[in-house]
């Protein structure tokens, strides 16, 4: 049997014929880049090949690197492997890698979602033999609401706190999430301040020519006093710090898919939990997969093992297979093991 | 019903006393009085009696999902409540509803009658017009399994500040026996006591601990700082049988547990001694099993609670008695708010002239001097069969519910092992998806043998490094129940110990929770089980 174009090694999505790997988890000569986050792009690469609004945040986390980047639907050829990429929806530059030799099409999709977020390009399917597919929430559980109606709820938390002069802080990942968070609030109600690593990534996402909402850098000289009636946003990390306990009359709002379940957003301590997730849900998975058109998948991070035996019994040659990823900073990572040994 | 799961919601979404508070009253103030009742019987633990069993819910429940069992249990153990785990499932609603609250109890209340096929009809068609959050909820009062992260004396706190009642009267008033079908909201807010209810209950005084954990044992010195001169304080053995209160009122006896559970008819061997008590008499005490003049450990009691049918030789084996610490009521007069020592003297005296001492037994007085002469007393507790010492002011009222200053229990220091995690499950509610059941193993020559299964004890920390262990660490998975490797060592504590035949290790412990981890331990350091049977003597 012939080699299968896309292998999984211990240093990640190797594909051999064209001698290059897709988000490798330890250093490599060329790694290939479905999005910035750091458990996917991860530092120690000779080259880099991403999509282009990847870039200023790439520099910006990993520094000087050698980057080459591209468009999507715009396609390179790595050692007569033709490689391609297509909106994933999961954040600002993301993309799935389309990979074809000899006839043969896999696509890895690093993390994506369906909905249109309004920020990031919305996710293509892409017809390919073999699909790998993230399924962080990979549980027919997890079924997530209109994001018109998330915000409306999380501006009516706001507005709330806003007129009962308290602090509004909302806690979201710094690359998407902050962003995706910052453009559905109402502007309105008052102004949006931000923890030094959000306004970074905004500067840096800037510097690549999104445009975003205004919103005030919280320095070392910040009068904490002004952020009463305006919304912080910060990432789960200041979560319970001191910095985020100096706010006056703090409510604290968790932005997540996992605040689906209610043990987990009680376990949380917020005083609200917005479902909110840059990762498809249940029936997104599956929508995605279908549009695939695939014979084969092949489950990275998630629930794996339940995700993959469902789509057996729905008829597809479905796989886990051990990575890295879901272990960093991104939602996919968040799960519990944040302060683990 | 929309108002009931927006409560519900709106509790959920804040931690702060105040704000339930102040919830809570904005619902009082909103709802129907007959609505009132119902979440108040709710939120006190009275629930409608279950009419659908859950597998035919679950059944039904995956039937209008369109999923497998086995991906059902998965999603269980991945939300660990089975209500919500249904809302979470089932399609989208085509209709939406407006009965409230009383109206949702009164249709599951006369399910009873219908057949399993109406049954189902009905369900369908509740869910269907149900948002999510209104699924949950229902599905919870459905399934019997309905609780809130509200006590009694929040929800008691929201209806004195809305009636101006004072609080302990009505924690008095909603204890006992009353139907929310029968009992009215005039009835609980009228300024004169109406109920007639003559088995009512009242509530429990308990005590604090004067220490918390093992770790940080007082001395008879802190005790003296803590609590003053020996002469203020009454001492008496903490016992380690069920907490009750005997009633008798009106010729009829009526025994509560402390969970407010009716358990009259549980301990039918006392109703002897109780209809030879003064008519109007409430007493407070202990029920024990007793051989001769000795307590018997708490496992010979535990095998007949919860048996549906006391036969002869469950009665023989454990044979009741109670012991009695206070009088609350006599002669129909309520003498909470008498000194303990006034008190003390009534049970004394009805003691002396019940004619069944046999099964009617006074708390002993321990007469002490100085606190370093309790001390050593407490470390001998054990062979009394007791579990340390109840200490009460003798100038103290019968407080209501849980009240710093007046009454303390001073346990001994659990007993302990070392052992090694070699099970793990996953938690419910606010620990699902996380491993935070496991079981614990000591050595049996060269093998692990499991002694002990614990739940609490570690920090929200320590459960997040335990659980990251074992997803790491699997050896192999049953169910929801993961094999891990061993290799994290835990010390053990438990109030007892007893041969068992059911168990492989031949021991099992009482209450066993989790002291500490221990992180300066190898697995090869943990105890053995010779250790754990030397102190089964």
């Amino acid at each position: 049997m012939a080699q299968a174009l896309l292998q999984f090694n211990d240093k990640g999505i190797y594909c051999a014929a064209g001698d290059f790997y897709i988000d490798p988890w330890k250093p490599v000569d060329r790694a290939v880049i479905t999005h910035a986050h750091s458990d996917h792009a991860r530092w120690g690469h000779k080259h880099y090949l991403a999509h282009h609004l990847s870039r200023e945040v790439m520099y910006y986390r990993l520094g000087d690197i050698s980057l080459e980047t591209m468009e999507y639907g715009e396609s390179t050829t790595i050692n007569g492997v033709q490689v391609s990429f297509y909106p994933a929806g999961h954040i600002v530059g993301s993309a799935q890698v389309r990979v074809e030799y000899k006839g043969e099409v896999w696509v890895a999709s690093g993390d994506y979602k369906l909905e249109d977020d309004g920020l990031s390009a919305p996710f293509e399917p892409v017809k390919c033999h073999t699909f790998i597919s993230e399924c962080t929430f990979g549980m027919p559980v997890y079924k997530w609401r209109p994001q018109a109606e998330i915000f409306s709820g999380i501006n009516d938390w706001w507005r709330l706190n806003a007129e009962e002069g308290r602090t509004t802080v909302i806690a979201g990942y710094s690359l998407g999430k902050a962003q995706r968070i910052m453009q559905g609030l109402d502007l309105s109600i008052g102004s949006i301040y931000l923890h030094g690593v959000i306004a970074n990534t905004n500067e840096a996402l800037e510097r690549n020519g999104i445009r975003l909402p205004p919103a005030e850098r919280i320095t070392a000289d910040f009068k904490r006093e002004q952020a009463r009636g305006g919304i912080v946003i910060c990432p789960p990390s200041a979560v319970g710090s001191p910095w985020m306990r100096k706010f006056p009359s703090v409510s604290f709002g968790y932005c997540s898919g996992w605040m689906a379940i209610r043990g987990a957003k009680r376990r949380r301590a917020a005083d609200r939990g917005f479902v909110l997730s840059d990762h498809a849900d249940w029936d997104g998975l599956i929508e995605a997969i279908g549009a695939t058109e695939c014979e084969s998948v092949c489950l990275t991070h998630g629930s794996t093992a339940s995700f993959s035996r469902y789509l057996r019994e729905l008829g597809y040659d479905a796989f886990e297979a051990e990575t890295h990823y879901g272990v960093e900073d991104d939602e996919a990572g968040e799960t519990k093991v944040e302060e683990a040994v | 019903m929309k108002d009931f799961a927006k409560l519900f919601s709106d509790l959920d979404e804040t931690n702060k006393t105040s704000e339930k508070v102040s919830i809570l009253k904005d619902y009082f103030m909103f709802v129907s009085d007959a609505d009132k009742i119902s979440t108040l019987a709710l939120f006190t633990g009275r629930k409608p009696k279950r009419q659908i069993n859950s597998t035919l819910i679950k059944t039904w429940a995956m039937e209008l999902a369109h999923i497998p069992v086995w991906l059902f249990e998965e999603s269980y153990q991945v939300v660990g409540d089975l209500g919500e785990t249904i809302a979470l499932l089932l399609p989208e609603p085509m209709g939406s509803q407006n009965k409230s609250l009383t109206d949702w109890i009164a249709e599951i209340n006369s399910l009873s009658t219908l057949g399993e096929s109406e049954k189902k009809a009905w369900l369908l068609d509740a869910w269907d017009s149900m948002d999510r959050q209104e699924r949950f909820v229902f599905n919870k009062i459905l399934t019997g399994s309905f609780r809130v992260g509200v006590s009694h004396s929040l929800i008691v706190k929201a209806l004195a500040e809305l009636s101006g009642l004072e609080a302990s009267v009505l924690t008095h008033r909603i204890m006992g026996n009353w139907d929310p079908a029968v009992f009215s909201f005039h009835d609980l807010m009228q300024e004169q006591d109406a109920s007639e209810d003559i088995s009512r209950p009242y509530p429990f005084c308990l005590a604090y601990p004067v220490q918390e954990t093992s770790d940080q044992v007082k001395s008879a010195e802190d005790m003296e700082t803590a609590l003053g001169s020996p002469d203020q304080w009454q001492a008496e053995w903490k016992w380690d049988g069920i907490r009750a209160q005997v009633i008798f009122r009106g010729g009829e006896i009526f025994i509560w547990s402390r969970g407010e559970d009716l358990v009259t008819d549980k301990f039918p061997e006392l109703h002897r001694f109780i209809s030879e008590l003064p008519d109007g008499t409430v007493l407070d005490g202990e029920a024990i099993c007793f051989s001769g003049n000795c307590p018997l450990p708490f496992n010979v009691l535990q095998t007949r609670i919860g048996r549906k049918n006391l036969t002869k030789k469950i009665m023989a084996d454990s044979p009741m008695a109670f012991i009695a610490y206070d009088c609350l009521e006599l002669e129909g007069d309520d003498i909470r708010s008498m000194p303990l020592r006034y008190r003390r003297s009534i049970v004394e005296r009805i003691h002396a002239e019940n004619a069944h001492q046999d099964i009617f037994k006074l708390s002993e007085v321990v007469s002490f001097n100085s606190w370093q002469e309790l001390y050593d007393l407490r470390l001998r507790a054990r062979e009394h069969v007791a579990e340390g010492f109840m200490l009460k002011r003798s100038e103290s009222v019968y407080q209501t519910g849980r009240k710093r200053g007046d009454w303390w229990k001073w346990k001994v220091d659990p007993l302990t092992v070392d052992a090694v995690m070699v099970y793990a499950q996953k938690g419910h509610g606010r620990r699902a998806d996380l491993y935070t059941d496991y079981t614990f193993a000591v050595w049996d020559g060269d093998k692990l043998v499991p002694v002990a299964k614990a739940y609490s004890g570690l920090t929200d920390k320590e459960i997040n490094q335990v659980d990251h262990y074992v997803k790491r660490n699997t050896l192999e998975k049953f169910g929801p129940v993961r094999t891990v490797k061993p290799g994290l060592v835990f010390e053990i504590g438990f109030e007892g110990i007893n041969a068992s035949s059911r168990h492989k290790s031949g021991v099992a412990l009482r209450f066993p929770r989790i002291l500490r981890w221990r992180h300066d331990k190898k697995i090869e350091e943990a105890d053995h089980i010779e250790a754990l049977k030397a102190m089964l003597a």
